[in-house]
């Protein structure tokens, strides 16, 4: 058995063994900074092509991967050769995956090993009995169309592969970080985001809960292939934590200013406190979250450690159903009768995912079609440029009070009456 | 030519037009009224003058007009008021009787009355009415002339009408700046409840409210004497800004639309009904939901009525009112605003008529000059009161004293 069995063996044997690979030199100070961060419990295993990377971390098990064909050299940018190294030590992997629940991954794709191994890594880990989880970061921008389409490449294989992805793109920091942040500090923030989320997720599986997420649930909501996900992680500290935690959450930069609890389809919540956490805090987040995300799958789960005195943590995944994947949509395309017969069984047979949602809807034949045709048309342009069209706004609604911006306001037990009711009252027009 | 004396003349300044009018005590010391002037209102906003100069010229042709139509030369006005700073509530004034017989004397009236009218307010705020209530003869409630009773302790109940003195003196300057007199000035609500009410009707307790086009004043008589007033600086104009920023068209445009398809009630007939907005040659410019309308201009309403209940539950007004609900003011004309408030209040509410007085036909019948006309009612029931307490000697020596004020 693995090491944190020895260390440990009630906690593993009551909940899972957590073994997390960094994948690739990105991968691998990722994971430094995990190891940095201290999660009891777990192993940390280094894998790359480069010698000098591994030999810098301070995982518990390095595994070098060296092929002929590489030279000592890494692989040069090259996934293809990273793939290669991967499947010739497939059992040394294998192996290194043995006894572990889960699996996580950290990689930073657009490279030559982390693109590369962390696909194949995944395959090899379901194989030895895991669940496997990816915790991956794509290019920016700026590096090019080439290591962009690498990264896309790698991240497909790698969602064919694992369980679950979730991917943190590197442009979404850029509104994390303002003129003066240097590049150092930037790719530490990255590393820091998504160890955040590696960290929330082992909280959820690892920690004793007083309300515990089940990990058949967790597997549950990550197994689906059709999502993408993202995650944020806020903490707060004080009386007014709940409060705090949740403006900040909120604001999240990931979350895109709420927007994507909104969009969302599963939402897991994860809430650590000291023990004077109080059942009206976590009330109040999970009030607020739930009413952010109508209608989503919401499972959450709360835990308590002793050195969260007076500090409230909050990370929440939120998984929403994206486009189809590339090759289900070129699928889809060679042959609508398929995905329609899928479209339409899921539609009768599939249970809903919650209390909250009613059944979709019955489709006639040329609805779905129609529909089809209109994911697809979406599809193909993807998210990225998506991504870069959008506007950027301040989550702040300026009501003009029109003839009487000037004039005195006429507030009345708290209220502005200058404002619209239906305004003040939320009720929409159509 | 008339008696000076006996012309008297209401004013209001209000949001969306200033409206002047004329009234004559005949020689039986009826009110007659005899003309009337208003103009569209350029210079205030919530009930408050936001621009004199503006309010100045729009007061002066309202006068000018007045005049014309009664015939007469007006000197003098009874003012209007209100606005957001206007505040009402009850105080009490104790005196102890003190003579041998413990008879209560016309002295001791006084005095207690006096005593009410001694309130502590900030120094920048005027008493603008304090209306005498019920007395009180050792705790016993509901006595409206203690003189000859006996008793050891006689107390009685005013009910004060205060607001901001500057605020209450722009007005009363902008009148002045046209050399005008101010006779007095009035609580607009207090006035409009005096030309819609009967007798009968404050005795039995009622609600007056008037829904004007910057503020909606409300007035609860029970039992004969005023319980309650208050101020909400929301109006007509909040109706219109709220359209215009709802449906997204001009303030302008809001103000047609309120006008035209006013309605305060959502019914089932205007769902997807839509309504075409042209421009002046005709042209269709947009088109905008008449249900959207509707339900801004309901909310509104509805929210009006709600805060005016809220307020008089706390005040524990509502359960007075047995005689129901009359609306005034330019809001009144909305097409099913009594249904609205019958649902918001709970209990019977019609349009006010200003019945009580003789005179120009065209004039009562609104309900936006209940106000102005209430004015003149004020203005005669204080002649009224000057002609029967004055004595002979001072009725000459005020003739005099107008003379020489010209």
């Amino acid at each position: 058995m693995n090491q944190n069995s020895e260390t440990e063996p009630a906690a593993a044997q009551q909940k899972v063994a957590i073994k997390i690979f960094g994948v690739g030199n990105a991968g691998i100070s990722m994971m430094q900074r995990l190891v940095e961060g201290g999660l009891e419990g777990v192993e940390f295993l280094a894998v790359n092509t480069d010698a000098a990377s591994l030999l810098g971390s301070s995982a518990s098990q390095k595994i070098h991967l060296e092929s002929k064909p590489l030279r000592g050299m890494g692989t040069g940018g090259d996934p293809e050769r990273g793939q290669v190294a991967a499947e010739e030590a497939a059992a040394k992997l294998k192996e290194a995956c043995a006894g572990a629940g889960v699996v996580f991954i950290l990689a930073g794709l657009g490279g030559g090993a982390g693109t590369g191994i962390s696909a194949v890594l995944a395959r090899v880990a379901r194989e030895a009995g895991a669940v496997v989880l990816g915790f991956v970061t794509t290019p920016f921008d700026c590096e090019g169309r080439r290591r962009q389409n690498v990264a896309q490449e790698g991240l497909e294989a790698l969602r064919e592969a694992a369980d679950g992805v979730i991917c943190l793109p590197n442009q979404k920091v850029f509104k994390l970080i303002d003129e003066n942040t240097s590049v150092i500090s930037t790719f530490k923030l990255i590393g820091d985001l998504l160890a955040d989320g590696a960290r929330g997720v082992w909280r959820l599986l690892a920690h004793p809960g007083l309300m515990d997420v089940h990990f058949g649930d967790f597997c549950a909501l990550m197994r689906d292939r059709h999502m993408e996900s993202c995650f944020a992680t806020t903490e707060a500290i004080g009386p007014t934590r709940s409060r705090e935690a949740m403006d900040k959450l909120l604001a999240h930069p990931m979350l895109d200013g709420g927007q994507m609890l909104a969009e969302s389809d599963a939402v897991l919540v994860s809430l650590i406190g000291g023990p004077d956490l109080t059942m009206a805090e976590v009330n109040r987040v999970m009030g607020e979250i739930q009413g952010r995300c109508d209608g989503a799958h919401v499972m959450m789960g709360a835990a308590i450690d002793e050195r969260y005195c007076e500090r409230l943590a909050i990370t929440v995944i939120v998984a929403r159903k994206g486009e189809v994947s590339v090759q289900n949509e070129q699928r889809a395309r060679t042959n609508p009768e398929e995905l329609q017969t899928q479209l339409l069984s899921r539609t009768s047979t599939g249970k809903p995912k919650s209390r909250l949602i009613p059944p979709a809807p019955e489709l006639s034949p040329d609805k779905v079609e129609q529909l089809l045709s209109r994911q697809r048309n979406g599809g193909t342009r993807g998210r990225k440029n998506a991504a870069k069209m959008r506007q950027a706004q301040l989550p702040l609604e300026i009501i003009s009070k029109g003839r009487f911006d000037k004039s005195e306001p006429t507030i009345h037990m708290g209220e502005d009456l200058d404002v619209p009711t239906y305004l003040r009252r939320g009720i929409s027009l159509n | 030519m008339f008696d000076p004396s006996s012309i008297i003349v209401g004013l209001e300044i209000g949001t969306s037009k200033v409206c002047a009018v004329v009234g004559e005590l005949n020689a039986e010391n009826a009110l007659n009224i005899v003309g009337l002037g208003q103009a569209r209102s350029r210079g205030v906003r919530k009930g408050e003058i936001a621009d004199a100069p503006m309010a100045e010229e729009d007061v002066r042709h309202a006068i000018v007009e007045a005049e014309q139509m009664a015939d007469v030369e007006i000197r003098s006005v009874y003012l209007g008021v209100t606005g957001g700073h206007l505040r009402g509530f009850n105080n009490r004034g104790v005196h102890p009787v003190v003579s041998a017989d413990r008879e209560i004397s016309e002295e001791d009236v006084q005095d207690v009355i006096k005593n009410a009218k001694t309130i502590n307010l900030p120094a920048q705020n005027h008493v603008i009415h304090a209306i005498r209530q019920h007395f009180l003869v050792d705790g016993q409630d509901g006595i409206t002339n203690p003189v000859g009773m006996l008793g050891a302790r006689v107390e009685v109940d005013v009910h004060v009408v205060h607001g901001n003195l500057n605020r209450l003196q722009n007005a009363i300057r902008t009148v002045k700046g046209l050399q005008l007199e101010v006779d007095d000035i009035v609580f607009n609500g207090l006035a409009s409840s005096l030309a819609l009410l009967t007798n009968e009707q404050k005795e039995l307790g009622s609600l007056v409210i008037d829904v004007g086009g910057g503020t909606t004043e409300y007035v609860v008589y029970a039992n004969g004497i005023i319980k309650h007033t208050g101020v909400l600086a929301v109006g007509g104009d909040h109706v219109s800004n709220d359209l215009a920023y709802g449906l997204k068209v001009p303030l302008s445009r809001a103000e047609h639309l309120k006008i035209e398809h006013s309605s305060a009630l959502v019914d089932e007939s205007v769902k997807g009904q839509t309504l075409a907005i042209t421009n002046e040659l005709g042209l269709p410019l947009k088109e905008i939901n008449l249900e959207n309308l509707r339900r801004i201009m309901s909310l509104r309403l509805d929210e009006i009525f709600q805060l005016i209940a809220h307020d008089l539950e706390q005040a524990g007004a509502l359960d007075y009112l047995r005689a129901g609900v009359f609306l005034c003011g330019g809001g009144a004309r909305i097409a099913g605003i009594a249904k609205l408030a019958e649902q918001v209040l709970q209990m019977p509410v019609t349009i006010g008529k200003t019945s009580s007085m003789s005179g120009l036909k065209s004039a009562l019948d609104q309900p936006e000059f209940a106000t102005a006309i209430g004015l003149v009612k004020f203005g005669s029931f204080q002649q009224r009161k000057r002609t029967a307490k004055g004595s002979l000697s001072q009725g000459i020596k005020s003739t005099f004293g107008q003379l020489f004020k010209r």
